[in-house]
């Protein structure tokens, strides 16, 4: 196993920079994934730290030993491809034991190790198929195998549950942690669904048009977003980013928006007060939103337009002119359409994002 | 019957430029024919003639050595190294190389056998000998003295861009994650061409080699043009053998019918080459949609 450290790590084709100045290390037996949506660069990333591609600039580094310079098969990187990249000539047996033939590994070695990492996955009843005669689900285990079947220092995994129908992919998911636990080995996870990234890695890394945004646990990427983007892209139903203007009145600042006004507490004071009459983004998780029937002083008056029961919940809609907000609501809770409710918001778990789209929180600012 | 309506066009065309002069061919083999234009049915005396034709055994093993040896060397294997070469370095270099190997498909037979006549003249004029003569050697009737070499060098250099140009398309159409992943596995170079590009470019290799057979067995201008066969038969094959008893005057009586015998046993040969090529390389499961089995 080995640690992962890239610094400045950029890629170029053409005019397209997919790759900008990515910096972010991995300690050894960690598990991270490179989140963001699609066309962001994680493919390209992966290829370069596979060897496949060359980096226009930057380091990549294994165990702080630089790997710039080392041919792909000397880097024992395990990668498991989008679309699995199954020879269709070989059985699955063969596609298996490929990395060990390559290393010259004797016959009887050879057949006890993919039998192994066949029991590990599950699939040793399909060794004489070939790629053509398997279901999705199963490719992606036999790609998964002939990755992990030589050992690799780092193994990385482009989507591999994005071809997978959905009850599969949970379980999958479940899956691919276990087995990353149990043998400890440092994994990329390459994902565009934040789920995957959320549930699976110990650390994410989201990206956006080839940059890093933020490099976090997943609870601090969904409690304290750096950016616009951050916030935007994690959390399901998405947050409510509302555009607002910083007033001032009687000493309290207030937010405020076509037919809608929000005053604020006392800890985003500091942030804010320079930027008094100004445009900002005021971020609202549908979750962190209560709704009461009677009259609360930090709470906004709105009517219901819309309710959409999502089985554990009822999202709830309102809209004050311009402005639309979601709030999750429980089940039990009877909401109807015309209701008029009073939206609390969890003093904490308040954001606002300056002009810049960067959040203006005391402990982001700090960070 | 409708249906036989809508393919007449092409049968009626097969049937004018294919089905027919193979019937007349074969029939003519029957036949004395000759420059007095008389067709007395001969029986199978051109096939006694043939099987006591002195130059025959060396014709049958001149026509196997240019067929093999060019299809083999040229055709498949130096098309094969062309197309792995011109894909592996950048696009635009790959594709200038292989416009440059096309280049004497485009040359009109007469011009690119000239040009080999000049490069092998047995004078000191000569393009080798030219190169000889400035290291001090002494020309050499490159011709007379290597026929072999030369019929199949000529040939192959200009039938080595075929199957480079199918080859490197097929290779192309290889998805680069096996590539890629081959590589991650700890794949070589060499180790990838052998046990990944190889593989996934089996129908292509099948099929230049069976169609390349057939056209090299029928195929013989540039031999013609550039050592007219000799000397003295050295490099003369089957089809070449039949076009010089027919329509040069060298046997002083054009005997169309031993011509057109020999012709039909050419057609019989291609016939059964197709099926042992049909039956080793299963062009049946070529052609047949791709097995599925449900998992
Ligand atoms: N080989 C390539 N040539 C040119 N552009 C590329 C190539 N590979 C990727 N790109 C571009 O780089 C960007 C990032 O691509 P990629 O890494 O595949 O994204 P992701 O995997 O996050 O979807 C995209 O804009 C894509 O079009
Ligand atoms: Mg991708």
């Amino acid at each position: 196993m080995a640690s992962l450290r890239l610094e400045g790590l950029t890629k170029r084709f053409g005019n397209v920079v997919a790759v900008n100045g990515l910096s972010l290390a991995v300690d050894d037996g960690g598990f991270i994934a490179l989140l963001g949506p699609s066309g962001c660069g994680k493919t390209t990333t992966l290829l370069m730290i596979a060897g496949i591609y060359r980096p226009t600039a930057g380091k990549i580094y294994f165990d702080d030993v630089l790997m710039n310079d080392v041919a792909p098969k000397d880097r024992y990187v395990g990668l498991v491809f989008q679309s699995y990249a199954l020879y269709p000539h070989m059985t699955v047996f063969q596609n298996i034991a490929f990395p060990l033939r390559l290393a010259k590994r004797s016959r009887e070695e050879i057949e006890r190790k993919v039998k192994e990492v066949a029991a590990l996955t599950k699939i040793e009843k399909l060794l004489a198929r070939r790629p053509g005669q398997l279901s999705g689900g199963q490719q992606q285990r036999v790609a998964l195998c002939r990755a992990l079947v030589k050992e690799p220092e780092i193994l990385l995994l482009d989507e591999p549950l994005s071809n997978l129908d959905a009850r599969l992919r949970i379980e999958t998911r479940a899956e691919i942690k276990r087995l990353q636990r149990e043998l400890g080995i440092t994994t990329i996870l390459v994902t565009h669904d934040q789920v995957e990234a959320m549930t699976m890695a110990e650390r994410i890394a989201v990206m956006h048009d080839g940059v890093l945004q933020q490099y976090d646990p997943p609870g601090v990427l969904y409690d304290r977003p750096k950016n616009l983007f951050v916030a935007s892209f994690i959390g399901d139903p998405p947050m409510n980013l509302v555009p607002v203007r910083v007033l001032e009145q009687g000493g309290r600042l207030i937010l405020s928006a076509d037919g809608f006004q929000f005053s604020l507490g006392e800890e985003l004071r500091e942030g804010l007060s320079p930027l008094v009459g100004q445009e900002v983004v005021l971020g609202l998780r549908p979750e962190d939103l209560l709704l009461s029937r009677e009259e609360r002083p930090e709470g906004i008056p709105g009517e219901v337009f819309l309710t959409e029961p999502l089985g554990g919940g009822i999202l709830v809609h309102f809209a004050f002119g311009e402005v639309k907000l979601r709030v999750l609501a429980p089940r039990e809770q009877p909401v109807e359409v015309g209701d008029r409710l009073w939206i609390v918001p969890q003093g904490e778990k308040v954001h606002v994002f300056g002009p810049d789209g960067r959040s203006l929180r005391e402990a982001d600012a700090a960070a | 019957m409708q249906g036989f309506l809508f393919l007449s066009p092409g049968l009626l065309l097969i049937l004018a430029f294919f089905i027919i002069p193979a019937v007349v061919t074969a029939v003519m083999g029957f036949t004395s024919l000759d420059y007095r234009f008389k067709w007395d049915f001969v029986g199978l005396g051109n096939y006694y003639r043939m099987v006591r034709d002195y130059l025959i055994p060396r014709i049958l093993v001149n026509t196997l050595v240019y067929t093999f040896g060019t299809l083999g060397i040229f055709n498949v294997t130096f098309g094969l190294i062309l197309a792995l070469l011109t894909t592996s370095v950048g696009e635009r270099a790959g594709l200038f190389f292989r416009a440059l190997w096309l280049l004497p498909r485009f040359t009109p037979p007469v011009v690119y056998a000239a040009i080999w006549l000049w490069i092998l003249s047995p004078t000191k004029n000569g393009l080798l000998n030219g190169l000889r003569a400035a290291v001090g050697l002494s020309p050499v009737a490159w011709i007379s003295q290597h026929p072999w070499g030369v019929i199949i060098i000529t040939n192959g250099i200009i039938g080595a861009s075929m199957g480079m140009l199918v080859f490197a398309s097929a290779i192309k159409a290889i998805p680069r994650d096996y590539l890629w992943a081959a590589r991650v596995d700890g794949a070589s170079w060499f180790q990838e061409v052998r046990h990944i590009i190889l593989p996934l470019i089996r129908w292509p290799l099948m099929f230049i080699t069976a169609y390349q057979t057939l056209s090299l067995l029928t195929s013989y201008e540039y031999i013609l043009l550039i050592t007219q066969g000799g000397p003295f038969h050295a490099s003369e094959v089957w089809s070449l053998y039949a076009y010089n008893l027919a329509f040069s005057s060298y046997s002083g009586t054009y005997p169309f019918g031993y011509a057109a015998a020999l012709a039909t046993v050419l057609v019989v040969i291609g016939a059964v080459a197709s099926v042992i090529y049909w039956r080793i390389f299963k062009f049946r499961e070529m052609m047949a949609p791709p097995r599925i089995e449900t998992v």
